[in-house]
């Protein structure tokens, strides 16, 4: 602690960024030592408060995270001792874990490394839906609020508040294990993680009103790779989302609606996303062990490498496309793939390998289809796949920049 | 230590042709090979095939009077149609199981935990 060293700029505001930041690792550490997700969260609360009213006026303490895990591991012992039950869970936890977890301890208590790890793990267990892992994820590992996830998701608050607490009573009674899974576990547990994180980044990609989640997304992968920097996917992961983040701004114009990758201005993509994103391909790329992650990756470098459209290396995601279809075969990939044949070979080469699809509720399959006929100069039909591909677009600026596109093939 | 219940559930209908006496012996033998694993393991507790739902009885209290009636309860072409109950150490571990039995038997397996824990 500095005393009374007055602390400039230190306001709530900042408090509850550092807290945010913070959450889930101190989170981790007090599940870690009281089992409990419920009692974990009030401590950190508690934590919080604490810190409001003393920070500002005392200053920052030189480990900020350690400060809130042990006042909140303090708090929760206080708490704990003053009712039976409490007391029982005390000793409980005292036997369990002699040495350096016994919360009867004083001095700071610093995280296992593996903390967040196992809190991750667990919120993203799949005996949990999809719908609960996310919103477990963001609460308690990337610590946003209830209001901000319910929000995210454009659900009212009491139904996002009653979808946590129903998954955290399942992980309590059902004893949904806090911990790393064994590595033969890894293939079959890994994905559920990974892929919650990547709907983060794309549902932050698709609400206009919620572009904070493409950085809780990417925040969220920085930890998993940093945690577990032996799996190539995870790296993969982050380099797609960095890859992608770097063209986000320049994705939409100031009053939102699209902008195609072909009419980007390229000098607006964030260059230093672009060279951590690429350096993470590259070093995919020796390690050779590829997935369907590190691939999409390696597309997005690719694109990113290229100063305009015309001078994209095409063969080179062509051949990228080709891999991806024999690791992950849906129509959707083959979709991509066929747009990138359409600038290697041609438009009439590409709406062939599209008719064969089967995706017709698919708004980009209509939209990919459209462009083709335009630039075979098939206009009426090019009119028509437009408008089915505006009815099905799932968001309003998509709508109204299919609309457009039809109007402009007339 | 937990206890979970596993249960075997059926749907009326589907059952798959009867098997040939050589399946059958298979069936068994794979079922008492995960018995024996269950018991080694002290991950036993209990378990069991049931009859079919034309077998079952309900009793209820009606107007202050037991009220005996023929039939299952449920109204659904889904019945249970066996269970184990074993110890677990956690979530996953009971999982794992119900992966080993329903890889046997061929039919969606439901775990729940049980409320209490007696004798762990």
């Amino acid at each position: 602690m500095n005393g009374l060293e007055s602390a400039p700029g230190l306001d709530e505001a900042e408090v509850g960024r550092i807290f945010r930041a913070e959450y889930g690792r101190c989170v981790a550490t007090l599940i870690r030592i009281f089992g409990d997700i419920d009692i974990a969260e009030d401590a950190v609360q508690e934590a919080f408060t604490v810190a409001l009213r003393k920070w500002p006026a005392e200053g920052l303490p030189p480990n900020p995270g350690g400060w809130i895990t042990t006042t909140a591991r303090n708090r929760a012992i206080d708490r704990l001792g003053r009712e039976a039950r409490g007391r029982e869970l005390l000793w409980e936890v005292a036997t369990r874990s002699p040495g350096n977890d016994d919360p009867g301890r004083t001095e700071e208590v610093g995280p296992i490394q593996d903390d967040r790890l196992r809190l991750l793990f667990t919120c993203c267990n799949p005996a949990l839906s999809t719908e609960a892992q996310v919103a477990l994820t963001l609460r308690l590992v990337g610590g946003l609020t209830t209001g901000e996830v319910a929000r995210a998701f454009l659900v009212a608050e009491p139904t996002m508040a009653q979808r946590l607490v129903r998954a955290k009573r399942k992980i309590k009674a059902a004893r949904i294990p806090y911990r790393v899974p064994e590595d033969h576990e890894l293939p079959v547990r890994l994905p559920p993680v990974m892929a919650v994180v990547y709907l983060v980044y794309n549902a932050g990609l698709s609400s206009p009103t919620e572009p904070s989640l493409c950085s809780e997304a990417i925040r969220l992968a920085r930890i998993l790779e940093s945690l577990m920097p032996d799996e190539p996917e995870v790296a993969g992961l982050l380099a797609l989302l960095l890859l992608t983040e770097s063209r986000r701004s320049s994705r939409t114009m100031p009053d939102g609606s699209l902008v195609l990758l072909a009419e980007q201005y390229r000098t607006q993509w964030d260059r230093a996303m672009i060279e951590e994103g690429q350096a993470i391909v590259r070093r995919c790329l020796r390690r050779n062990q590829p997935g369907s992650y590190q691939i999409q990756a390696a597309i997005n470098a690719v694109h990113a490498d290229a100063p305009t459209v015309e001078a994209t290396d095409w063969p080179q995601i062509v051949a990228l496309y080709d891999q991806l279809l024999a690791v992950a075969p849906t129509p959707v990939v083959a979709l991509n793939r066929a747009i990138a044949v359409g600038e290697v070979h041609g438009p009439a080469d590409a709406l062939a390998l599209v008719d064969e699809l089967n995706l017709d509720n698919y708004h980009l399959f209509h939209a990919a289809r459209a462009d083709l006929l335009r630039r075979l100069d098939r206009r009426s039909e090019a009119e028509a796949a437009y408008a089915r591909a505006a009815a099905l677009a799932p968001t309003k600026a998509e709508r109204e920049f299919l609309v457009l596109g039809g109007r402009a093939s007339r | 230590m937990a206890q979970y219940l596993l249960s075997v559930h059926s749907v009326e209908g589907e059952a798959a042709p009867s098997p040939s006496d050589e399946e059958m012996q298979r069936y068994m033998e794979q079922i008492h090979a995960l018995e024996d694993e269950l018991k080694s393991t002290e991950s036993w507790v209990f378990g069991g095939a049931l009859h079919g739902p034309d077998t079952a009885t309900v009793v209820r209290v009606a107007n202050d009077e037991v009220l005996t009636t023929d039939g299952p309860f449920a109204e659904s072409r889904e019945h249970i149609g066996g269970f184990y109950i074993i110890n677990a150490e956690d979530l996953d571990a009971a999982l794992a199981w119900a992966s080993k039995v329903t890889a046997i038997v061929g039919k969606p397996i439901e775990v729940r935990p049980f409320r209490a824990v007696s004798g762990a």
